[in-house]
C-alpha cells in the first residue's frame, strides 16, 4: 500500500475532493448564502454565460469534426507518398507548442490591417483581383468647382452641358502614391461637333498648387478610368470612362444633360475581413467571426493529433482486405468509403470523443486570440469560469465547474468502458 | 507504389488472339497507371500546398520576431523577402536582458522539471502496485483512477486554491508542481500499469526468489524494464506542464510567473507589443520543439496511449 499512498493522497486531495467541494459550493451564492439552484438559473439566464454555452456547443460540434476530417484525409493521402513522414511531422508539430504561442501566432495571422495581417493581405489581394476597386477614394471638388456633391457619394455638374463645348471636371485629393500607374498629364479635351467631350483630372500639382483653376495644366494628372455618366431627369442617358489623360467623349445624347461622377469612383478601398470581430459569419448561423477564427487556430493545432492516431489505425487494416475490394472492381473512393472508413470507425470515435473532451475545456486559445473588447462574444465556459473566479463569484464559478464535469461524464463513461475492455484483455 | 507490370510479358508468348486481348488489357492498364500518376501528382501538389499552409503561420511568427517595432507597425513580415536588411536580432537581445523574461523562463524550468520527475516516480510506484501487488478491489481502484483522467482541471481551480491558501502554498512553485502532478497521475498510472503488466511473471518471481524485497524489485527490475513507457510519460508531462498557462495563471507566484503567464500579460496591447511577444513566444517554443523533434517517437506513443487529455 505504501506504493500507492502518495499518488492516492494527491489524487484524493486535489482531484476527488474538489469535485465534492464544487458541487456543494455551487448551491451557495457569492457571499456564502444558500441559494439552492440559483447559480444554475444564472447560468441559463445571464447573457454572457449563455453566449459561452452557445459558443461551447459550436466548438464541440465544429472543432472535433473538422480536425478529424482533415486528419483522416491527411492520413490516407500521406500513406502513399514518399515524403509522407515529413508532412506528418510538419502538421503534428503545433501539438508540441503552447496554446499561448499558437495564440500569438494566430493573432498575427488575423490582424485586421491588410498591410500587417497575412490572412487579410491574401484576402484583399484576391478580392481586388475579382472586384473592381475604386482608384480615387479621397477625390473631391475644390473651391469654385463646377461640380457639387450628388448626395450619394458621387459628384454632379452644377449646370447642364452642351455638345461641342468641352467640359471641365476638376477634382482634388488623390495622394500621388495612390494615383493609378497609367495616369498621364491632363489635357484639355478638343471640341467635337455633336458630341460632349471633357476632362476629369486632378486640378493640383504638388508644389505648384492648382495652377489655373478649373483648367487642366500639363503638370496635372488625368484620372484614368474614372466613370462619367450623363444624367437627364434622373436617368443615365450615356456613360463612358476617361482615358489616361482624363479626357472622355460622350455621344450627342448627353447634350443638355448634367454630367455625374458616380459614387463607385470614390469607394473606400476594401479593407479585408475583421476576423476577430463579433459579426456573424452568416446571419442565419449563430457563429461569429472571432469564434470561428479561434476554432481555426485550434484545428491547426489538433488536426495533427487526429492524423497520427488515424494513421496508426490505418496501418492496422489488413492490406489484403483493401486488395480484395480493388480486385472486385471497387475504385479508390469506394474502397475508402466502404472499407477503410468502416474499419476505422472505432479509431475515429476515439479521436472525436477525445477532441470533444479537449474542446469542452478550451481556454487559452480564446483568452489569447480574442481581443479584450470581443472576449464576451467569443466566451466559452472555461473562460467564463476563470472570469467568475477572478471576480470572486465562487457560486457561479462552482456551478460552471459542475456543469463542465457533468458534460464530461458521458465521455468519461465511453473512455472507461473502452479501457476496461483493455484491462480485461 | 507502382510495381513493374508483369502481366504483359507472359502474354507475348501466347497465341495471336490472346495477344491482342492482352495488349488491350495492357493498354487500359497503362492508361490507369497514367491516370494514377496524374492523380498522384495532384495529390502531391495538394499535400504540398497544405504543408505550406501549415507552416506559414509559424514562419510569420519567426520573421516577425526578427523585425524592429517600427518595421512591424509599418508592414507585414513578408516584407523581409524584399527588404532582407530588416532582419535584426535586437528584439532577442532586449528580451534576454529583460529580467522579467529570463526570470520567467527559469521559473518555467523550476516548475516543469520537478513536475515531470514526480509524476514519473509516483506514477511508476502506483502503476507497479496496480499491476503486480495483490490487494482487495484492485481493479476497481484502478478503474476509479482511470476515470479521473477526464476530470477537467477547471473543476479544481477554486477548491484547490482555497486548500493551498489554508496550508500556505498558494502562489508558490510547490503548489503549482503538486497540482500538475495530481492531474498528471491518472494518465501516468494508466500508461505504466498497462506497460508493467506486460513484464513476464517469471522475471519477477525469479527476483523474489533471489530474496529481493518489493522496493528493490521495483527499482532494479521494474523501472529499467519500463524505460520506453517512462520516457514517453516524462516527455508528455514535460510538454504538458511547460505549455500550461491556466494552472500557472492561478497558482503560480505572480511576482515570478512562468513564461506563458509573463507573455500573456503583454497580449492586452498586442499591436504595440509584437516586438516582445513574437520573440517571447518563439523562445518559449524552442525547448518544446527541440524535445518534440528529438523524441518524436516517444511523444507519439505517449499521445496514442493517452488519447485522453
Amino acid at each position: 500500500m505504501a506504493f500507492l499512498l502518495p499518488a492516492l493522497v494527491l489524487l484524493g486531495a486535489l482531484v476527488v475532493y474538489p469535485i465534492g467541494y464544487s458541487l456543494q459550493r455551487s448551491f451557495f451564492d457569492k457571499s456564502g448564502e444558500f441559494t439552492g439552484f440559483g447559480n444554475y438559473v444564472t447560468l441559463f439566464t445571464d447573457d454572457t454565460i449563455l453566449t459561452a454555452i452557445r459558443n461551447n456547443a459550436i466548438w464541440v460540434v465544429l472543432a472535433p469534426t473538422v480536425a478529424t476530417a482533415l486528419g483522416l484525409i491527411f492520413a490516407v493521402l500521406t500513406e502513399r507518398i514518399r515524403w509522407g513522414t515529413a508532412f506528418k511531422l510538419l502538421v503534428f508539430m503545433p501539438m508540441a507548442i503552447s496554446m499561448l504561442a499558437a495564440g500569438i501566432i494566430f493573432r498575427l495571422v488575423y490582424e485586421q490591417d491588410p498591410d500587417r495581417g497575412a490572412l487579410n493581405a491574401v484576402w484583399v489581394g484576391v478580392h481586388d483581383t475579382f472586384a473592381e476597386s475604386s482608384a480615387f477614394p479621397k477625390a473631391h471638388p475644390g473651391r469654385e468647382s463646377p461640380l457639387k456633391p450628388s448626395g450619394d457619394g458621387g459628384f454632379v455638374t452644377r449646370t447642364t452641358v452642351k455638345a461641342g463645348e468641352p467640359v471641365a471636371l476638376p477634382l482634388l485629393g488623390v495622394p500621388k502614391k495612390r494615383m493609378p500607374d497609367d495616369a498621364a498629364p491632363a489635357r484639355a479635351a478638343a471640341a467635337e461637333p455633336g458630341k460632349v467631350t471633357g476632362t476629369a483630372w486632378q486640378d493640383f500639382t504638388l508644389g505648384k498648387g492648382v495652377g489655373e483653376r478649373n483648367a487642366p495644366d500639363a503638370s496635372e494628372s488625368g484620372y484614368p478610368g474614372i466613370t462619367v455618366e450623363a444624367v437627364r431627369g434622373g436617368e443615365v442617358v450615356d456613360r463612358t470612362t476617361a482615358a489616361a489623360d482624363g479626357t472622355f467623349t460622350l455621344s450627342g445624347a448627353a447634350d443638355g444633360a448634367r454630367l455625374r461622377l458616380p459614387a463607385s469612383n470614390f469607394k473606400e478601398p476594401y479593407n479585408g475581413v475583421d476576423w476577430l470581430g463579433p459579426d456573424k459569419v452568416l446571419p442565419f448561423l449563430g457563429v461569429n467571426f472571432v469564434t470561428l477564427s479561434v476554432i481555426l487556430a485550434y484545428v491547426w493545432m489538433w488536426a495533427g493529433f487526429a492524423m497520427v492516431l488515424i494513421a496508426a489505425g490505418l496501418a492496422g487494416i489488413p492490406r489484403d482486405l483493401l486488395e480484395a475490394a480493388r480486385v472486385d472492381g471497387a475504385n479508390e473512393w469506394q474502397v475508402f468509403r466502404r472499407v477503410t472508413v468502416p474499419l476505422l470507425a472505432p479509431v475515429l470515435a476515439v479521436v472525436l470523443v477525445t477532441l470533444m473532451i479537449n474542446v469542452l475545456k478550451i481556454f487559452d486559445l480564446v483568452f489569447i486570440i480574442a481581443p479584450g473588447d470581443v472576449r464576451d462574444d467569443a466566451n466559452v465556459l472555461a473562460l467564463q469560469l476563470y472570469n467568475s473566479f477572478v471576480d470572486r463569484d465562487s457560486g457561479v464559478a462552482s456551478a460552471i465547474a459542475v456543469l463542465l464535469f457533468l458534460l464530461v461524464v458521458p465521455m468519461m463513461a465511453f473512455n472507461v468502458r473502452r479501457l476496461r475492455r483493455e484491462v480485461r484483455r | 507504389m507502382s510495381a513493374p507490370d508483369t502481366t504483359t510479358k507472359p502474354a507475348a508468348r501466347i497465341d495471336a488472339t490472346t495477344k491482342t486481348a492482352a495488349r488491350t488489357a495492357g493498354a487500359t492498364k497503362a492508361a490507369a497507371r497514367i491516370a494514377g500518376a496524374l492523380s498522384g501528382g495532384l495529390m502531391q501538389v495538394f499535400l504540398l500546398v497544405v504543408g505550406l499552409l501549415w507552416l506559414v503561420p509559424t514562419i510569420g511568427l519567426a520573421l516577425s520576431s526578427l523585425r524592429e517595432p517600427a518595421d512591424i507597425s509599418a508592414g507585414g513580415w513578408w516584407e523581409v523577402f524584399t527588404v532582407p536588411s530588416q532582419i535584426t536580432f535586437e528584439n532577442y537581445a532586449h528580451l534576454l536582458q529583460d529580467e522579467t523574461i529570463t526570470g520567467s523562463l527559469l521559473s518555467t524550468v523550476a516548475i516543469t522539471v520537478p513536475s515531470a520527475l514526480l509524476v514519473v516516480v509516483l506514477g511508476s510506484l502506483a502503476g507497479y502496485a496496480f499491476a503486480w501487488l495483490e490487494f482487495p478491489g484492485r481493479d476497481w481502484w484502478f478503474l476509479g483512477v482511470v476515470g479521473l483522467l477526464v476530470v477537467p482541471v477547471q473543476v479544481a481551480l477554486l477548491p484547490v486554491s482555497r486548500l493551498f491558501g489554508t496550508i500556505g502554498i498558494f502562489e508558490t512553485t510547490l503548489g503549482v508542481v503538486l497540482f500538475h502532478v495530481a492531474f498528471g497521475l491518472p494518465f501516468a498510472i494508466f500508461l505504466l500499469r498497462n506497460f508493467f503488466a506486460e513484464i513476464p511473471r517469471e522475471l519477477l518471481e525469479a527476483a523474489r526468489l533471489d530474496g529481493a524485497g518489493e522496493l528493490r524489485l521495483f527499482f532494479r527490475v521494474v523501472m529499467p524494464l519500463g524505460g520506453p513507457a517512462i520516457a514517453s510519460l516524462g516527455i508528455f508531462q514535460f510538454l504538458w506542464v511547460w505549455n500550461d498557462m491556466l494552472v500557472a495563471l492561478i497558482f503560480a507566484d505572480s511576482k515570478n510567473p512562468p513564461i506563458t503567464v509573463a507573455l500573456q500579460q503583454q497580449v492586452r496591447h498586442f499591436g504595440d507589443n509584437v516586438s516582445i511577444l513574437a520573440p517571447g513566444a518563439f523562445l518559449s517554443m524552442v525547448i518544446p520543439l527541440a524535445v518534440f523533434f528529438a523524441f518524436q517517437r516517444q511523444f507519439v506513443s505517449g499521445v496514442m496511449a493517452g488519447a485522453v487529455k
